[in-house]
């Protein structure tokens, strides 16, 4: 499953890095401490988060992640939203909270 | 080979710029991506821990056939207790940098978790060294 089909299966915004919509994604991490994603997320994984600065895309980055989804209706900030879109990172936006953005993550991903 | 990185204290715009080019480096050198991936986690780290408590800091890494160096080197207020900094869950970073998810006491214990070998000395009132090496 790509990112796009994320997007169209769970009807996300798409904020930035649209280049990045054809990455795979094999699975998803909650959190918004940035040291628990850099310690424990692994490659491919979307990284739902509400923390909505420039360094969540430098971490994403390091980490290969394959999209960042922000919950509850936030924005990036500019900075966040510019860097991932030279980085070509999808910056994809829910109004669901965590918890049930990424149950419908987890079972989306779990029925393909 | 050598190359090193300029760490700038405080600004957290910039923080993990020095990291991200150290691994377009190791990807240019074909180093295991493995290796990369750890190696990543604990620069990161390191260069965080320079951004939110020192004043100024350089990434020096060095590469040869059997490991990989690298050393951080900051001018800042030094760890009084370094074992106590170890500790998961201990950190001293301020209310700011916690908002932004920073300062959860994970970065040393990620950082040891992540290398082969570990280093740290530091000076209160002058700076800290962390050096760290990976085994290729």
């Amino acid at each position: 499953m790509t990112v796009r089909d994320l997007v169209n299966e769970l009807g996300l915004k798409v904020f930035s890095g649209e280049k990045g919509l054809d990455r795979q994604v094999n699975g998803g991490y909650v959190s918004d401490l940035l040291s628990d994603v850099m310690g424990n997320a692994g490659e491919g994984m979307v990284w739902i988060t509400l923390q909505t600065h420039r360094n969540v895309t430098a971490v994403a980055s390091l980490k290969d992640l394959s999209a960042v989804l922000l919950v509850k209706g936030l924005k990036p900030d500019e900075d966040m939203a510019q860097q991932a879109g030279e980085e070509g990172l999808p910056v994809l936006g829910t109004d669901l909270q965590a918890f049930e953005i990424a149950g419908k993550l987890y079972s989306l991903l779990n029925l393909t | 080979m050598q190359f090193e990185y300029e760490i700038e204290g405080g600004n957290f715009s910039r923080a993990g710029y020095a990291s991200s080019e150290v691994k377009k480096k190791l990807r240019q050198l074909n180093v295991d991506l493995k290796i990369i991936k750890r190696v990543v986690v604990a620069l990161y780290e390191a260069e965080v821990n320079v951004v939110a408590h020192a004043w100024s800091g350089i990434m020096r890494v060095d590469i040869d056939r059997g490991r990989i160096s690298l050393e951080i080197d900051d001018e800042g207020p030094g760890i009084p207790d370094i074992d106590k900094a170890m500790e998961e869950g201990f950190s001293t970073a301020s209310p700011e940098v916690r908002e932004m998810g920073f300062g959860a006491g994970m970065g040393l214990p990620n950082i040891k978790k992540n290398v082969d070998k570990l280093n740290i000395t530091s000076e209160v009132g002058k700076g800290t060294k962390v050096v760290m090496v990976t085994y290729l």
